[in-house]
């Protein structure tokens, strides 16, 4: 087996700058998109995720030039997320140059989105981001809840069952969030990644509350996911991209170096 | 000048593509022309082609047959240099099991197979599908385009179908992924890769300058 773990850092942007907030809200400054996106490619990053965080507000043309800017200079994958709504929405980011496309709320009000986008263009580019928050701690029965909106809105649907029927209308992947650990450097929820790892098929992403190397390590050894995702341990100059993938490796995991 | 065309079928994104080429070239300044085109003149008068493709092969062979691709393609392999990438390179088999079953092009022989679900890693776990993310490539067989490109190297890859050939000595790289896949194989002036070298950083980039300057012959 040589399929690398990969490590993917995150831009969240507000307005064509690169933002990070803590638990949804609190947002810091964190510099310009495309200069850190090349940085992060040079420094051996796998892939490159851009969350367009007021996507849902704001004029969408900033994004649409961001995502173009960084794909003619970046050549790893590119996920681009945030306010993707329709078909249409999806054809104009693939035409500025994202690879894959992650697509949140929407996926929750009109599941078959999902399965039209993944017909139309391939389940390898649909990427399904869930915000799952622990809703019950019962000893063994723990069990998560799908919210959207940037976490504002609860949705009673159960994060397991939701996950799998993702993957059924097409999802080829699935970027994964904990809403209790975002941003708080806690580490990653590891039994929710570990649960949805083994719920299917399809390669999972973890990602929400990564603030040392060892979480990192932890999300592919006990978590069981495919790829890791963090922004704040990186944009704020904590550990390079590098430092986390000599750490994975002496961890045993396979890493691209 | 050296012109590429990247042949546009509709199927996804170019931009990358056509990006990376130029880029790969770029100290030749103004002397490589990458454009996405689907025109039959256009492509007559590139100096090289790319046959990309992403998305399913029912949808792909549909659109290649509507545009007349097809004999674009055939024509293309016959007089130039031709890179195939991913869904690209599944189309110019005979067969393939996607989409319960789709004729393909049938330039090289052989079929393109689903994973299996059942495949394991050397973890004993079952393995995800598609396969994602950065692979290694063994060289097998030399070849003008692994010039400066060490053996082992990670591509990125993202597909859930694979080629199996008949003639072992059109492959020219495989990799682990489960089974013994054929990331990489070539026939005459074609070369054909279901990596992406244009998601594949340095040695994609690197892989890419080879082909800019392959002549179409296997010989190093």
């Amino acid at each position: 087996m040589t399929l690398a773990k990969r490590i993917i850092p995150c831009l969240d942007c507000d307005r064509g700058r690169v933002v990070k907030g803590v638990k949804f809200v609190d947002i810091r400054d964190a510099g310009d998109p495309i200069e850190i996106a090349k940085n992060y490619c040079e420094a051996g990053a796998d892939e490159i995720t851009f969350l367009d965080i007021t996507a849902s507000y704001e004029d969408r043309n900033t994004t649409i030039e961001t995502v173009q800017g960084i794909a003619g200079q970046v050549f790893i994958p590119l996920t681009v997320g945030g306010g993707i709504r329709a078909l249409e929405d999806i054809r104009i980011m693939l035409n500025a140059g994202a690879d894959k496309i992650a697509i949140n709320t929407a996926a929750v009000e009109n599941p078959d989105l999902v399965r039209r986008a993944s017909e139309r263009f391939g389940s390898q580019c649909i990427v399904v981001a869930v915000d799952a928050k622990q809703v019950a701690s019962d000893g063994k029965n723990l069990k998560w809840e799908i919210f959207t909106h940037g976490g504002r809105n609860p949705t009673g649907l159960d994060a397991i069952e939701w996950v799998k029927h993702m993957v059924e209308c097409g999802a080829g992947e699935i970027l994964l969030t904990s809403m209790d650990r975002d941003g708080t450097k806690q580490g990653f929820d590891l039994m929710l990644k570990k649960k949805v790892s083994q719920a299917v098929q399809v390669p999972i992403i973890a990602s929400g509350g990564v603030g040392t190397l060892e979480h990192l390590a932890e999300g592919v050894l006990e978590g069981e996911a495919d790829a890791v995702l963090a922004a704040s341990i990186f944009h704020f100059g904590e550990y390079s991209i590098e430092e986390a993938k000599i750490y994975m490796a002496s961890r045993g995991i396979e890493v691209r170096l | 000048m050296n012109k590429v065309a990247v042949i546009d079928y509709g199927m996804g994104n170019l931009h990358s593509v056509t990006k990376a080429i130029e880029y790969s070239g770029r100290e030749k300044k103004g002397k490589i022309k990458a454009f996405a085109t689907c025109d039959k003149k256009l492509i007559e008068s590139a100096d090289r082609v790319i046959f990309p493709g992403v998305g399913a092969i029912r949808d792909c062979m549909a659109e290649i047959k509507r545009l007349n691709i097809d004999k674009i393609i055939e024509d293309a392999i016959k007089l130039k240099p031709v890179l195939a990438i991913c869904v690209g390179m599944q189309a110019l088999m005979e067969f393939s099991e996607e989409n319960d079953g789709v004729e393909c092009l049938g330039f090289v022989k052989g079929q393109v197979k689903h994973f299996d679900k059942n495949f394991m890693d050397s973890n004993g776990r079952r393995i995800k599908i598609p396969h994602m993310g950065w692979n290694k490539v063994k060289q097998v067989n030399s070849h003008p385009l692994w010039k400066e490109v060490p053996d082992n190297s990670r591509f990125y890859f993202v597909h859930s179908y694979y080629v199996q050939a008949e003639n072992e000595m059109k492959i020219t790289g495989i990799t682990d992924y489960g089974a013994r896949i054929i990331s990489c194989l070539t026939d005459d002036n074609v070369f054909a890769t279901q990596f992406h070298p244009e998601k594949s950083q340095e040695v994609g980039l690197t892989l890419l300058r080879n082909f800019l300057e392959w002549d179409g012959e296997r010989r190093c």
